[in-house]
């Protein structure tokens, strides 16, 4: 186990590194010139170039590259080119309403997704099995903005129950986490209905129809709870496919997490910000499947680690 | 010339229609597969809204009420604001006074086109990946792999916006875009399967004979792997379809004027409070035709992957 966790480990690292050289290449090699959008368009030639040297963007990308990976290891995600801020600053800064937004939004994607799966399971085959199948391809198939943009017209513009977008309060943060929800929904209904087929099928859940057992008890008591484990593993998963959407949400409704500072940041080529986020984002996704990973064995002991 | 191979006949030497038994796969099943799929109510629809939209983006010419780009003088209220739908412009007019119906018709080509390239490019990218770290392996299976969990670890929607925002987005700059996210997944499910049947004793019977490498992934690994690429294909359509539509509606997609379903939004989602449907209808048409294309792609799965028949 211990062996695992740390090739686990060693490999979660190699793959950060490798995302790190790839954003970094891919982001020098940008037609777009940071140092002309910080300069300005009046700028001179000489204040482009001791912009260029001040930044040390002169020097060869291997070196820019080493640089920043030194760095790095010191926790140092280099200077905003525009704001002039760390961006680790920048970065600790949104990061609790992301993960606030990411905490509220799987748990309505349980909530929801659960109890539809659970649902369709029961009625297996039956028009409701069938209808609620149908909606979680509906909400798999249905782009992010335009959820986000229909739960904003209804509830905040015609009902007028929840602002419009922006932070702070509980009833900020109910449209964009029920977005998220709807969304992500489907995919855990589709989960949990056929965990719960599985289990509904299982030798236990015979005895204890023939113990004498209510129908209630059975499924509450005995075919849920073995029902969700398999899913339990998945929000690892889930963290990764959220920390990748992101972006549309927070940009959506104004939600001052880092899908937002690397959206802003994506608009005004400011690249040390957009690394930063993207290492972040890769960061959580490599944690998601890792715990994914290891829970698995620890929820059904028959699956061994390798 | 190859008499000693029973499984290719000679052409002149029998005559008329016999089908090759080296095709007897997927290629001979075609028509039970799609009789299947026809007798399915779900993939009935989603065929149906493919064959709207494709006919829509085909005949967009003829079917167009109004030219897409024509900015009409009463194509806005005297407030200068949109038309809401109506008998003239069915479905409204946009922010400039263009007539929506027609865009939207224009803009099935826009995303129909992205929809198969892309989703050509990153399917011919996934299988030619997966194909040879499977089949192949060595060192530079074993890198392609490595690299395709790195892609795995990449924020895929943070990527492309990247990647659109650093070039200048055209249509085809977007497409290739999308391909080089949406491959990954691909890969991943064809070095699997690669991988089991390169192990499989009728591989290994047919390299005793002598066959090359060509031979074997050309008439054997590929049959095999055609109905995982058919299903991928389809899902992955739905994919890039959405991934367009992000892309277009966060203004680094397709430009306008060229319409896309996308950056209609994008161009007229500040007029969202007061003209909704400029940013539902093109919405919901978006959502159709990506669950169209998942009705039929679940539908496919079923039909042609042994291992899920008789699940649910």
């Amino acid at each position: 186990m211990a062996a695992y966790i740390l090739r686990r480990l060693v490999t979660a690292a190699l793959i950060l590194l490798g995302v790190s050289f790839i954003t970094f290449v891919l982001l020098y090699v940008l037609p777009a010139d940071p140092v002309r959008q910080i300069a300005g368009r009046s700028a001179t030639p000489e204040t482009v170039e001791s912009i260029r040297r001040q930044l040390g963007l002169d020097q060869p990308l291997v070196v820019q590259y080493g640089n920043y990976l030194w760095n790095l290891l010191q926790g140092d995600l280099g200077r905003s080119y525009l704001q002039k801020t760390e961006v680790a600053t920048l970065i600790t800064a949104r990061l609790p309403a992301t993960l606030l937004l990411m905490v509220a939004a799987i748990f309505c994607e349980l909530v929801i997704g659960l109890t539809l799966g659970v649902i369709a399971a029961l009625y297996r085959g039956r028009a409701l099995d069938n209808v609620l199948m149908l909606s979680s391809f509906v909400t798999v198939s249905a782009p992010q903005f335009v959820v986000a943009l229909l739960l904003l017209y209804v509830f905040s513009v015609q009902l007028g129950w929840f602002p419009i977008g922006g932070y702070g309060t509980f009833s900020h943060l109910v449209l964009p986490a029920v977005t998220l929800g709807i969304l992500g929904s489907g995919w855990y209904a589709r989960i949990m209905r056929s965990s719960m087929l599985d289990v509904l099928r299982a030798d236990f859940i015979r005895t204890a129809r023939a113990k004498g057992l209510g129908r209630g008890r059975i499924i509450l008591g005995h075919a849920i709870p073995n029902a969700i484990l398999p899913v339990i593993a998945m929000i690892g998963i889930d963290i990764g496919m959220f920390m990748s959407g992101i972006v549309v949400v927070e940009s959506v409704f104004g939600w001052p997490g880092i899908g937002q500072l690397a959206w802003q940041a994506i608009q005004r080529v400011d690249i040390p910000i957009i690394m930063g986020v993207t290492l972040i984002s890769a960061l959580a996704i490599v944690i998601g499947n890792l715990i994914a990973d290891l829970i698995s064995p620890l929820i059904d002991p028959r699956i061994k680690l390798h | 010339m190859s008499v000693a191979a029973p499984t290719s006949p000679e052409p002149g030497t029998q005559p008329g229609p016999q089908p090759d038994p080296q095709q007897a796969g997927p290629i001979s099943a075609a028509p039970s597969v799609l009789r299947r799929l026809l007798s399915r109510k779900l993939a009935l629809f989603g065929l149906f809204i493919i064959l709207i939209c494709v006919g829509g983006a085909v005949f967009a010419r003829w079917l167009a009420p109004f030219d897409p780009a024509e900015q009409f003088f009463d194509g806005l209220t005297i407030e200068g604001s949109p038309m809401p739908p109506g008998p003239v412009y069915w479905f409204g007019t946009d922010l400039l006074g263009r007539d929506l119906l027609s865009r939207l018709l224009y803009g099935a080509q826009t995303s129909l086109i992205i929809g198969i390239v892309a989703n050509g490019a990153a399917l011919l990218i996934g299988t030619l990946v997966g194909v040879t770290a499977g089949y192949f392996r060595g060192l530079i299976g074993a890198g392609l792999m490595r690299f395709t969990d790195l892609m795995m670890a990449f924020p895929a929607l943070l990527l492309a916006i990247c990647l659109a925002a650093i070039f200048q987005p055209s249509l085809w700059i977007v497409a290739m875009v999308i391909a080089c996210v949406n491959w990954v997944q691909t890969a991943r499910v064809v070095y699997t399967q690669t991988s089991s049947l390169a192990e499989r004793d009728f591989i290994a019977a047919e390299k005793t004979l002598g066959a090359g490498h060509g031979r074997i992934l050309f008439r054997h690994i590929l049959p095999h792997l055609m109905p995982t690429l058919i299903v991928w294909g389809t899902l992955g359509i739905s994919t890039t379809v959405l991934l367009e539509a992000t892309l277009s509606f966060l203004g680094v997609g397709v430009q306008p004027p060229t319409p896309s379903w996308g950056n209609i939004i994008f161009e007229n989602q500040t007029w969202f409070q007061a003209a909704p449907w400029l940013v539902f209808i093109p919405g919901a048409v978006i959502l159709l035709l990506a669950l169209a294309f998942n009705l039929v792609g679940d539908a496919l799965r079923d039909i042609l992957d042994p291992t899920q028949q008789g699940r649910d």
